[in-house]
């Protein structure tokens, strides 16, 4: 299903005029605090009214300010997950649950109770009252509420914005099986680069109301002029690999990709099982012959595909590994010692300890993250 | 105990003073949700004469609020005739005037509590259950209302107790009938005004404290119950 969306809209200082479409799975809406993010959730939600635009799902027009259009939100059948949770407080999670479900047309209803309630493991809690749940509970409690309904689409907000390391670790896998086990697009709003590179299958970037790029989680991850300040020490590429096989000896996993091969710390995955790797960019080395008596176990040819403009002391590289493509963050000073053009064969090395496994959960897609 | 024993006469107060008690606070109670609706939610000119007007009778003497009614609400008043005319309805002199008295009195305390509760909702509830498919409605009815729950009794109990007291405006409108519109301040102040009606008046007392008190008590125990139930956390 595609999701067509081209609005205006002025909400105080932001201006927001956005303009994408996606076709996605999961797609990331993506940007600092303050881009217009949460504002565009609430209007494809329907919570407010565009100035004028378009928002199209499938075949279905929800807003066509031209046209004079524009349904509102308790019709269009699109589910969301705020930052807050927003659970009733009168009533107990069973009725939280079901709330939805009783404004659906029964023919509709194509989300089943018990399913929901496994995959989010909250079937303890169905007596309880929200006053009495944890942070992450709520949250899980607020995504079946939110699935229950049988959306046709599914907007996130910001899920795990308010939640710490733990709870957020703990809710991953759920959102991971959401995306894979459900044919709902999702649209997701985060400021997390991790979030993103690990959930997404697509991106739209938004910078001050605007979208500032727009496509394949693959490709918009390796253009680091995109990331937010804050985040640019987590930007890099994001391959998707196979599990080649796994070396008991040394305790690592052997990934391939058309970049060649890449060993990472023991994943508990079968051989076959496709990984999505993230390889920050300051974790990638650059060197201009293959080296020699290096401890690094991870040396990919390429060639350089485009330099990126100069920060302070650094400057990004972006690599063409037989098509994968890397980044690599190095110093202006290397940029200039090593005489670095666009279009010279080089040598991207990688530390295998650089890959954390501490997020690895068996069952669940799983991404490996240079950090 | 002997001295508990009531006079029919006296029986007839307590058991009209808590009939117009009761048909007051029901009677304004959907008028009271709707306007507190629209005082706390609503955008529209003259909202503060509205809000001026609900609390009127707070201010003003109840002699004036009475004698307002009467010619309003009389059988030559304008509003009086018409409900006469085309609904059969008469106020004035009847109970149902003393209901319509105490209600009006009452109506500003009752307007103020569910007001107060509505604005203490949190919207993004309410905006939440929209995305879940309710229509406005049905939003009002599972989200809004069982949480102003709390508020919502506490009106109606004010308004109850408002009407237990109500002696000004109850006795200007319909005057003082024993078993038509004596309630239990008339008859209490009739007994005052007799040689010998001291007892009288004591009796009539201690009834009115007691009915008060249990008004208050059930008004408590409901509060609770209902404040567990929506305990926001």
């Amino acid at each position: 299903m595609t999701l067509l969306v081209d609005v205006r809209h002025r909400l105080g200082a932001l201006n927001l005029e956005a303009s994408f479409e996606s076709a996605g799975h999961l797609t990331a809406l993506f940007g600092p605090s303050g881009s217009g993010k949460t504002s565009l959730i609430n209007i494809i939600a329907g919570l407010i009214r565009p100035d004028a635009g378009r928002i199209v799902i499938g075949d279905r027009t929800l807003v066509d300010t031209a046209a004079r259009k524009f349904v509102p939100a308790h019709r269009r059948r699109v589910g969301v997950v705020f930052q807050d949770a927003r659970l009733f407080p009168h009533l107990n999670v069973r009725s939280n649950l079901l709330y939805g479900r009783w404004f659906t047309p029964r023919s509709e209803r194509y989300a089943e109770f018990e399913r929901v309630v496994d995959m989010l493991g909250i079937g303890h809690l169905l007596a309880r009252r929200p006053a009495l749940l944890s942070g992450g509970e709520k949250q899980r409690v607020a995504i079946g509420r939110a699935l229950l309904a049988s959306p046709r689409l599914l907007l996130m907000d910001e899920p795990l914005a308010s939640l710490d390391d733990a709870r957020k670790a703990e809710i991953m896998p759920y959102l991971e099986r959401l995306r894979d086990e459900t044919r709902i697009p999702i649209v997701y709003v985060s400021h997390s680069i991790a979030e993103v590179a690990r959930l997404a299958t697509d991106i739209v970037v938004m910078a001050e109301g605007k979208v500032a790029a727009s496509g394949p989680t693959i490709e918009i991850m390796q253009r680091l002029d995109l990331l937010p300040p804050e985040e640019v020490g987590e930007g890099g590429a994001v391959l998707d690999m196979k599990v080649l096989h796994h070396d008991e000896i040394f305790g690592m996993t052997v990934l391939g990709a058309a970049a060649g091969e890449m060993r990472v710390p023991r994943i508990g995955l079968a051989e076959g099982t496709t990984v999505r790797v993230r390889v920050r960019a300051r974790d990638v080395m650059i060197a201009t012959e293959r080296p020699q008596g290096l401890s690094a176990l991870n040396i990919l040819p390429g060639r350089i595909a485009e330099i990126g403009k100069v920060n302070g002391a650094q400057i990004d590289l972006r690599l063409d590994c037989h098509g994968d493509m890397l980044v690599s963050r190095i110093t202006r000073q290397s940029l200039e010692t090593l005489q670095l053009r666009v279009g010279r064969d080089v040598f991207a090395v990688i530390k295998t300890v650089a890959f954390d496994r501490a997020n690895l959960s068996p069952g669940a897609p799983l991404v490996l993250t240079s950090d | 105990m002997t001295w508990l024993d009531l006079t029919p006469d006296e029986w007839n107060a307590v058991h009209l003073s808590i009939k117009v008690g009761l048909w007051a606070m029901a009677a304004s109670l959907p008028f009271g949700i709707a306007i507190a609706l629209l005082l706390a939610r609503g955008k529209f000119w003259g909202k503060s004469l509205l809000n001026g007007v609900v609390h009127l009778p707070l201010v003003l003497p109840p002699v004036v609020t009475g004698y307002l009614l009467l010619l309003s609400f009389g059988r030559r008043g304008p509003i009086g005739s018409f409900l006469d005319e085309h609904f059969g309805i008469v106020f004035s002199f009847r109970w149902t005037g003393a209901a319509l008295a105490c209600a009006v009195m009452g109506f500003p305390l009752m307007v103020r509590a569910i007001r107060l509760s509505i604005e203490a909702v949190d919207r993004r509830l309410e905006s939440a259950a929209g995305t879940l498919g309710a229509s406005p409605l049905w939003v009002f009815l599972t989200v809004t209302l069982p949480l102003i729950l709390p508020g919502v009794v506490a009106g109606m109990i004010l308004s109850f107790a408002k009407a237990m007291g109500e002696f000004g405006a109850t006795i200007t409108f319909v005057s003082n009938i024993p078993g038509e519109t004596q309630t239990l301040p008339s008859a209490i102040y009739t007994f005052t005004q007799v040689p010998g009606g001291d007892a009288g008046a004591m009796r009539l007392t201690l009834i009115s404290i007691a009915i008060s008190m249990i008004a208050l008590i059930v008004s408590e125990i409901f509060a609770r119950r209902i404040g567990q139930r929506v305990d926001v956390g």
